[in-house]
C-alpha cells in the first residue's frame, strides 16, 4: 500500500551529515587550512570575491572550503553573506592611476612611462605539467626589482593628450546599486559595469569572444593591462576629511577601440572598460570588450542584433548565482504541473484518436 | 514637547513593533474600508498613533516624505528624521505625504506613478477627526459586497480612482486607528 | 555567525520595509508586478527566494506558519523552509491548512476554502505571463501599460487550431480585477477559480525581482474564448487513499508493470479526510 513520503527532515539532516563527511574526505590527509586555500589557490579566492562583491580573502577561502571547492557554491556562500552586512558607508571611487602596479602591459605602445611589466603571469609558462610540484618542491625567491617610486600614468592618457581617444565624463552622481534596486532597463553604463563586474566570467568570456569572432566586432586592442593594489579611501563626516580605510587589489584593463567619427566629430578612439577584485584578468579583459559592445548606442553605431549588444540579454543572464539557482530548480518536484500536462496530452490523443476513427467510419 | 523626546516615541521591539504595524497596513489596504488598530509609536503632535507607527513601519533613506500644513513643525520633522532618516521633500517629489485632508490638497501634486510604472506614486496619510464605517459605498478588489467609509471628499477621490491603474493610494488615520483607500476601489455617493 | 546574529525573521529592517512598500503598492494594483530590490537569500533563486522574501515581510510572532510544495508539507523543499522560518522567526508551524495564518506555497492552492485571516504566499518562477511570447521585459512593460494582450489570444488560440484545446495546462493565465494579465505561478489550472477567495494573495518572485498580489474577493479571470471556455481539469479518478472526488491528484507509479494510484496532492486535506473517517 501506497504511503506518502514522511521524513523529509530527516533525509534532508542525513544529507546533510554525508554531505559534510566527504567534504572532509580521507581523515588520514591533512585537512587544508583557509591560510593554505588563501595564499595557494588564490586566484579562486579572487575569483569568488569578484563575483561575490566581498573583498575579503578569508572570508571567502572559508566559502571555497566550505563549498568542497565549487567556485559558483563558494560565491554564493559570499553573496548571502554579503547581503546580510550592515552598511558603515560607501568610499571614494579608487584611484587606479596611483596604483602599486604588479602587472602593467600595453598592447598598443612598445614602451611608455612605467614600462612593460609583466609580473607574475601564466604568459609564458610553457603548460607542461611541473610534476615537481607533486613533491612539494620549495620555490627559490624571485629576482627583485626596486619599487617605482613614482605613479604610474595610463596608456590612455597619452591618447587623450593628443585628443585622440573619447575623453569618459566625469561625473559626481552616485551609481545605482544592483543590489539595492531592482535592474531595470535601459541600465546606464555604471549600472552595466557593476553587473559585469560581478557577472559570471564564463559568461563574459564567452560573449567577449564572441565579438572577437564577428558577432559585433568592435576591433579591441588591450591599451593597457594593470594588476596592483590601490588604498580605499572614505570620507568621515565627523572629521571633514577621508581617511584611507585599507587596500585592494585590483585588475584594471582598457581596451582601445576602432576610431568613429561622424559629421560633427573627427575621428576618435573609444574604449572600453573593466575593473576586477583581485588578479582576475581573463575577467577584466572580458569585460572591457562586453562593456564596448554595450555601447553601440550612444557611440552612434548600428545595433547588429549580435548578444553582446543586448544589454537586456547581458545583463539578465551573466549572474551565475541566479543562472544557477534557476537551472537547479527543475530538479525539485514538479508532480503538480507534471500531472497536468499528463492529464492534458492524454485528452488530447484521445482526441485525436476519436477524430480519425469517426474519419475511418465514415470512408 | 522637550529638547530629549525627539529621540523617544520610537519603536521598542522595531521588528516586532514594525511587523505588527506592517499587518495592520496591509490589512487595511487589502481590505479597503476595513478600520485597524494600529500602534508602537508614540509621536510629537500633531500627529496620531496610527500615522507616527505607518511613518516608522515604512519610510527610511530611501523614501521621500512631505509633511502637509500643521504637520510640517520642527518636532515632526526632527523626530521623523532621527527616527527614519527619511528626507523630506515638496509634495511633487513624495513618496509617503502626511496631513490633514485640506493641509495636503490638491491631490494634483501628487505623482500618479506612469503608465509603466503605475507603482511609482504617492501614498498620502491622511489624519482624520474620526474614523467610522459610515458614509461611501466601496466596492472592488478586497471587498466582498460593499463597504462603507468615511471620507474626506468623494469627488476628489473619485477622480483618483478614475486613473486607474494610475493614482494615488490612501491611509486614513484617527488615533490609533487605520483605514485605507486603493486607488482600485470604486467609491459611490453614499445610498 | 550564530543564528542570534540575525533579525527576527532573518531579514534586516530596511529591507523589510522596502517589501512592505512594495506589497502595499501591488494590493493598490492588482495583478501589476512591482519591481522590488530582491535581496540575495541563503537559498538558490528558483527554490521560493520571493515568497521566502514576502513571508518574512509579512510575518509575525504570532503568526502559524504552514509551508507546502506540490500541496504537500513534506517534501523537502517545503521542509527546508519551514525550518528556515522556525530557526529565524521562531514562528509557530502547522500542517493543518486551517490552523495556518500564514501560507506559503509552490504549485498548488490547498483544497481547503482559506478564510479571511489567511494569507496565501506564492513561489513565483517567472512573474511574467507574457514572457514566453516576448522575452524582453521593456517589451513586456509596454505591452502591460497599453493593456496589449492580443499576442495572448492568439497564441491561446493558436493551440486551439492545432489541438482542439488550449494546451495550457499549468500557469494558466488571468486577468485580475478586469485590467492586468498574471501568471498565477506555475498552479494547475484546476487551482484557478479557487483565486477569487476570501484570503490575501501575495506572490514573489526573488530572481527576477516582482512582488504582486491579488485583494481578498477580487475578479480573477482565467483567459478563454467563447467556443472554447476555460475547464479545470484533474484527472478522472477519485484519490486512493481517502476517496475525494473533488481534489487534485497526484499518479504514483506503483510496480515495474507500470501500475498507477491517484491521491490527493494536498496531503493535509487527505490525511483530514481519512481522519474523520476513522
Amino acid at each position: 500500500m501506497y504511503v506518502a513520503v514522511k521524513g523529509g527532515e530527516r533525509a534532508i539532516e542525513n544529507a546533510h551529515a554525508w554531505l559534510a563527511e566527504e567534504r572532509r574526505g580521507d581523515t588520514s590527509v591533512a585537512e587544508l587550512s583557509l591560510a593554505q586555500i588563501r595564499e595557494q589557490l588564490s586566484l579562486a579566492v579572487n575569483r569568488v570575491m569578484a563575483e561575490g562583491s566581498l573583498y575579503d580573502p578569508d572570508l571567502a577561502a572559508l566559502a571555497i572550503k566550505q563549498a568542497r571547492g565549487d567556485l559558483i557554491e563558494a560565491i554564493f556562500l559570499i553573496r548571502a553573506y554579503r547581503t546580510t552586512l550592515p552598511r558603515f558607508g560607501a568610499s571614494r571611487a579608487v584611484d587606479t592611476g596611483a596604483m602599486a602596479c604588479d602587472r602593467r602591459i600595453s598592447a598598443t605602445f612598445k614602451d611608455a612611462p612605467g614600462g612593460q611589466v609583466l609580473g607574475p603571469t601564466f604568459d609564458y609558462t610553457h603548460r607542461l605539467l611541473d610534476f615537481k610540484l607533486a613533491a612539494e618542491g620549495e620555490v627559490p625567491p624571485a629576482p627583485q626589482a626596486a619599487p617605482r617610486g613614482e605613479p604610474t600614468p595610463h596608456i590612455t592618457e597619452f591618447l587623450g593628450q593628443e585628443g585622440l581617444i573619447q575623453p569618459e565624463p566625469e561625473s559626481e552622481a552616485a551609481p545605482r546599486d544592483l543590489t539595492r534596486e531592482p535592474l531595470e532597463f535601459p541600465a546606464d553604463r555604471a549600472l552595466r559595469l557593476q553587473s559585469l563586474a560581478r557577472g559570471d566570467e564564463g559568461f563574459v568570456l564567452g560573449m567577449a569572444y564572441s565579438t572577437q569572432r564577428g558577432y559585433a566586432r568592435n576591433h579591441a586592442f588591450v591599451g593597457e593591462l594593470r594588476i596592483g593594489r590601490v588604498a580605499v579611501e572614505m570620507d568621515i563626516p565627523e572629521l571633514g576629511f577621508a581617511i584611507e580605510i585599507g587596500e585592494v587589489e585590483l585588475t584594471e584593463c582598457e581596451t582601445v577601440n576602432q576610431f568613429k567619427g561622424s559629421k560633427t566629430e573627427p575621428p576618435q578612439f573609444t574604449r572600453g572598460y573593466g575593473l576586477v577584485f583581485g588578479q582576475s584578468e581573463r575577467k577584466a579583459i572580458s569585460m572591457a570588450l562586453v562593456d564596448r559592445a554595450l555601447r553601440w548606442q550612444e557611440l552612434g553605431e548600428d545595433f547588429l542584433g549580435a548578444a553582446a549588444q543586448d544589454e537586456e540579454f547581458v545583463l539578465s543572464h551573466c549572474d551565475n548565482i541566479q543562472a544557477t539557482g534557476f537551472l537547479e530548480h527543475i530538479k525539485l518536484p514538479h508532480y503538480v504541473d507534471f500531472q497536468s500536462e499528463l492529464e492534458l496530452v492524454r485528452k488530447l490523443r484521445r482526441e485525436a484518436e476519436e477524430r480519425i476513427a469517426h474519419r475511418e467510419a465514415a470512408e | 514637547m522637550d529638547g530629549s523626546s525627539l529621540y523617544a516615541g520610537g519603536f521598542r521591539n522595531a521588528p516586532v513593533d514594525a511587523a505588527h504595524a506592517f499587518r495592520a497596513a496591509m490589512t487595511a489596504m487589502a481590505r479597503p474600508g476595513d478600520i485597524r488598530p494600529i500602534t508602537g509609536a508614540e509621536p510629537p503632535a500633531p500627529l496620531s498613533v496610527a500615522a507616527g507607527t505607518l511613518l516608522l513601519t515604512l519610510c527610511d533613506p530611501e523614501t521621500r516624505v512631505h509633511l502637509a500644513g500643521a504637520a510640517d513643525r520642527p518636532e515632526v520633522r526632527q523626530w521623523l528624521s532621527f527616527h527614519t532618516g527619511a528626507p523630506l521633500c515638496g509634495a511633487d517629489e513624495a513618496d509617503f505625504a502626511l496631513g490633514t485632508w485640506a493641509d495636503l490638497m490638491p491631490l494634483s501634486r501628487y505623482r500618479i506613478g506612469t503608465p509603466e510604472y503605475p507603482d511609482r506614486s504617492a501614498t498620502l496619510i491622511v489624519e482624520c477627526d474620526a474614523l467610522a464605517n459610515t458614509g461611501a459605498v466601496l466596492s472592488g478588489p478586497g471587498i466582498r459586497d460593499t463597504a462603507r467609509l468615511s471620507l474626506p471628499d468623494l469627488g476628489v477621490l473619485q477622480g483618483n480612482a478614475m486613473l486607474y491603474p494610475l493614482g494615488c493610494d490612501f491611509f486614513f488615520t484617527c488615533g490609533d486607528r487605520v483605514a485605507a483607500l486603493p486607488r482600485s476601489t470604486t467609491i459611490g455617493a453614499e445610498g | 555567525m550564530t543564528e542570534q546574529a540575525y533579525n527576527f525573521a532573518y531579514l534586516d529592517e530596511q529591507t523589510k520595509r522596502m517589501i512592505r512598500r512594495a506589497i502595499l503598492k501591488a494590493l493598490a494594483v492588482p495583478g501589476y508586478q512591482v519591481p522590488f530590490a530582491s535581496r540575495e537569500m541563503p537559498m538558490p533563486y528558483g527554490w521560493g527566494t520571493g515568497g521566502v522574501q514576502v513571508s518574512a515581510a509579512t510575518l509575525t510572532p504570532e503568526d502559524r506558519l504552514k509551508v507546502i510544495d506540490q500541496g504537500a508539507d513534506d517534501t523537502t523543499n517545503a521542509v527546508s523552509i519551514r525550518k528556515f522560518f522556525e530557526r529565524t522567526a521562531g514562528v509557530a508551524t502547522t500542517e493543518a491548512t486551517q490552523e495556518a495564518t500564514v501560507i506559503q506555497t509552490r504549485h498548488r492552492i490547498p483544497e481547503a476554502e482559506l478564510t479571511e485571516d489567511q494569507i496565501l504566499v506564492y513561489q513565483v518562477p517567472i512573474p511574467e505571463p507574457l514572457r514566453f511570447l516576448e522575452p524582453r521585459e521593456t517589451e513586456t512593460r509596454k505591452m502591460h501599460s497599453l493593456q496589449e494582450y492580443g499576442l495572448m489570444h492568439v497564441k491561446l488560440y493558436e493551440d486551439i487550431s492545432q489541438h482542439g484545446a488550449i494546451s495550457t495546462a499549468y500557469a494558466y493565465p488571468v486577468r485580475v480585477a478586469g485590467r492586468y494579465v498574471m501568471d498565477p505561478s506555475p498552479i494547475p489550472k484546476f487551482d484557478n477559480p479557487k483565486m477569487e477567495m476570501a484570503a490575501i494573495q501575495l506572490f514573489g518572485a526573488g530572481r527576477e525581482q516582482r512582488i504582486y498580489a491579488v485583494p481578498p474577493h477580487t475578479r480573477v479571470v482565467s483567459l478563454d474564448f467563447e467556443d472554447y471556455p476555460f475547464e479545470a481539469t484533474r484527472a478522472d479518478h477519485v484519490c486512493d487513499l481517502c476517496g475525494a472526488a473533488d481534489s487534485y491528484l497526484d499518479e504514483v507509479i506503483m510496480d515495474d508493470a507500470g501500475g498507477r494510484m491517484f491521491v490527493c496532492s494536498d496531503t493535509d486535506y487527505c490525511h483530514t479526510r481519512r481522519e474523520a473517517v476513522a
